[in-house]
């Protein structure tokens, strides 16, 4: 697939990094699109901040490009990239108030006062806190000091915005509201995207296109959907979502001896009192409430498999059939086959 | 009950402590503040000797002998002049080696940095004296540029420790922001780390002001006979002076203390001196 040039946001090319003598990411491609939201997903450890800050220009690549807006800035320092990032502790000056930090990327760009003010002004009323323009970092809560240091990236209008874990220090319930703030605010502008999380949850709920990082290489690279449906690879599917994991064949609703790996999702699979054709006998071991749904453990066979169900919810102990209706099967750790 | 009773003995036991803990820190205060404030009275007494319990006589004549005494009044101009000189001339040596060992991983940066604790490791005097015959050769004894040497030695832990201790505080990602804002390397040095490790900075400039302003020593075995200062003059002033005027001078000594201490207060107190020796 050829993309027109103009259309593309950052292009990173064939990129090397080796920090502290080990090798941290290794010939890394990615290509996204101008305005789309991008997530970089994986683990601690595989290399999605070392890329994101190889983006910034914090580090340079000991190969490869990066390309931003149609300009190689690969060599280039962080004050001279068109990117803007928010860190992950949000990174306020301690010694300026909410207005300074945000008008400081301006008035190194020798702006006017009165554009500087302008900008601000616009820039706050954006994540809605005219309110404290003159409060120090310290006195605002965790959320608003997100929304300044989003403020603070917005506000020099940059041709990419860079999230570094954005959420991963606001309690459960703002996180779910900020990030769809940052989604909706994303969109309303257009702004090209990459965000680096460890959640797979944020990672699907706002992203256009998500990378699954795996030890300093894109394991896929596709849309949430597609990321859940098929999973590329043993490692993604495992990483991604819930997943039941045999090693055999999956052949007759079941899982037969082989040397392959079968991977089947929760929701997958269908436990019935009635017996439907592929279907086999099963009883149940556990249920646990997980809130709007149950996970249910069964025994068919000697096999013990796990189901998500939110209906006709059944009793430790009964009998029934249960029945596989969708499998993923794996070969050397790469899909080969969805059942 | 054993469990009355056990509440009875806690009780008698902490009207104990409370006790023996008020006398404890009124004999503390006394110990401490005692000689300040008998300093204080016979800075403006004729006379106060053993057995009257209360001064002769109320006075100023003291402070008119200092202010009519020109090699005094010489020994406080000096140190006026010389403090603030050594504190600058110390600022700007060890100030950006304070930046470089916190910043920088060099060879042999631990080694420097336990060196500098070292010097103060050894009785002073022997370090002066071998410093002195050095400065005969030079023809440095004598003169205002020996005491700045001399003075500027006993700073460099202050002017180094501390300040290195205030920029490995400042958060790298504060200055990683700035960078991203668009800040070239020098213009985040400025807006941000010195801005942020300030606090430090100024706890190192009092405490090397002191430092020099109270140095008696090396500033004794270089100046003298040529040049006092106001700890040195002391010396003269015990051997030669009435009692009296010595603690005027005392209290004129500790005048610039109490400000910059009293001014700094709340860093010192905020923990920035204590951290100051805490830089790995």
């Amino acid at each position: 697939m050829s993309i027109a040039k103009d259309s593309v946001g950052l292009e990173l090319i064939g990129l090397n990094k080796i920090l502290g003598g080990r090798t941290i990411i290794e010939n890394l491609d990615l290509s996204v699109k101008k305005g789309e939201m991008v997530s970089l997903l994986g683990p601690s450890g595989c290399g999605k901040t070392t890329t994101l800050r190889m983006i910034a220009g914090f580090l340079i690549p000991e190969a490869g490009k990066v390309i931003l807006a149609g300009k190689d800035v690969t060599t280039l320092g962080p004050d001279k990239r068109p990117s803007a990032m928010v860190f992950q502790n949000y990174a306020l000056w301690p010694h300026m108030t909410v207005f300074k930090n945000i008008a400081y990327p301006l008035k190194i760009r020798k702006l006017a006062k009165s554009e500087i003010e302008k900008r601000v002004h616009d820039a706050l009323g954006l994540v809605n806190l005219m309110h404290h323009k003159d409060s120090r970092p310290s006195q605002i809560s965790g959320g608003e000091q997100q929304r300044v240091a989003l403020a603070r990236a917005l506000v020099q209008e940059p041709d990419i915005l860079l999230l570094d874990e954005p959420l991963s220090n606001l309690d459960a319930k703002l996180r779910v509201k900020v990030r769809e703030d940052i989604r909706d605010l994303q969109r309303r502008l257009g702004i090209t995207t990459v965000i680096v999380t460890h959640d797979q949850d944020e990672a699907l709920s706002i992203s256009d296109r998500i990378a699954v990082m795996n030890d300093g290489r894109i394991e896929q690279f596709s849309t949430p959907q597609a990321l859940y449906d098929e999973p590329a690879t043993e490692y993604v599917a495992n990483f991604i979502g819930s997943l039941n994991r045999f090693t055999g064949n999956f052949a007759e609703g079941r899982i037969q001896t082989g040397d392959n790996v079968v991977g089947i999702r929760p929701e997958d699979v269908l436990f019935s009192s009635h017996q439907v054709p592929g279907s086999h006998a099963a009883t149940v071991d556990l249920v646990v409430p997980r809130g709007h749904f149950f996970e249910v453990y069964l025994s068919s066979n000697d096999q013990k498999i796990r189901a998500f169900m939110s209906a006709d919810i059944p009793q430790v102990g009964d009998a029934g059939f249960v029945r596989i209706s969708k499998a993923l099967i794996y070969k050397d750790g790469k899909l080969v086959k969805v059942a | 009950m054993s469990h009355s009773a056990n509440k009875l003995n806690i009780q008698t036991n902490s009207w104990l402590v409370r006790i023996f803990l008020s006398a404890f820190i009124g004999f503390m205060g006394l110990f401490i503040l005692g000689p300040l404030f008998w300093l204080a009275i016979r800075a403006f007494v004729t006379e106060w000797t053993f057995p009257n319990l209360l001064p002769d006589g109320l006075t100023m004549r003291w402070w008119r002998v200092i202010a009519d005494d020109g090699s005094l009044l010489e020994a406080i101009k000096n140190s006026l002049i010389i403090s603030p000189i050594v504190v600058l001339i110390s600022a700007a040596i060890c100030l950006p080696a304070a930046y470089a060992f916190s910043r920088y991983e060099f060879l042999g940066r631990k080694t420097f940095l336990i060196g500098i604790f070292a010097a103060n490791a050894f009785p002073k005097i022997g370090l002066f004296a071998s410093i002195a015959t050095l400065f005969y050769t030079l023809n440095l004894m004598g003169t205002i540029l020996g005491i700045i040497i001399i003075q500027v030695l006993g700073t460099v832990i202050f002017m180094t420790w501390i300040p290195a201790a205030a920029f490995s505080a400042v958060p790298r990602n504060l200055e990683d922001a700035a960078r991203d804002a668009g800040a070239s390397k020098l213009r985040v040095f400025w807006d941000i780390t010195l801005r942020l490790a300030m606090p430090g900075i100024l706890v190192a400039l009092v405490m090397s002001f002191l430092a020099a302003f109270d140095e008696a020593q090396g500033t004794y075995l270089v100046g003298v006979p040529t040049i006092y200062t106001m700890p040195t003059k002391m010396y003269a002033l015990v051997l030669n002076y009435p009692v009296q005027i010595s603690a005027v001078f005392s209290l004129l000594l500790a005048i610039p203390s109490v400000i910059l201490i009293s001014l700094a207060r709340k860093q010192i107190i905020g923990g920035q001196l204590a951290e100051g020796f805490q830089i790995k």
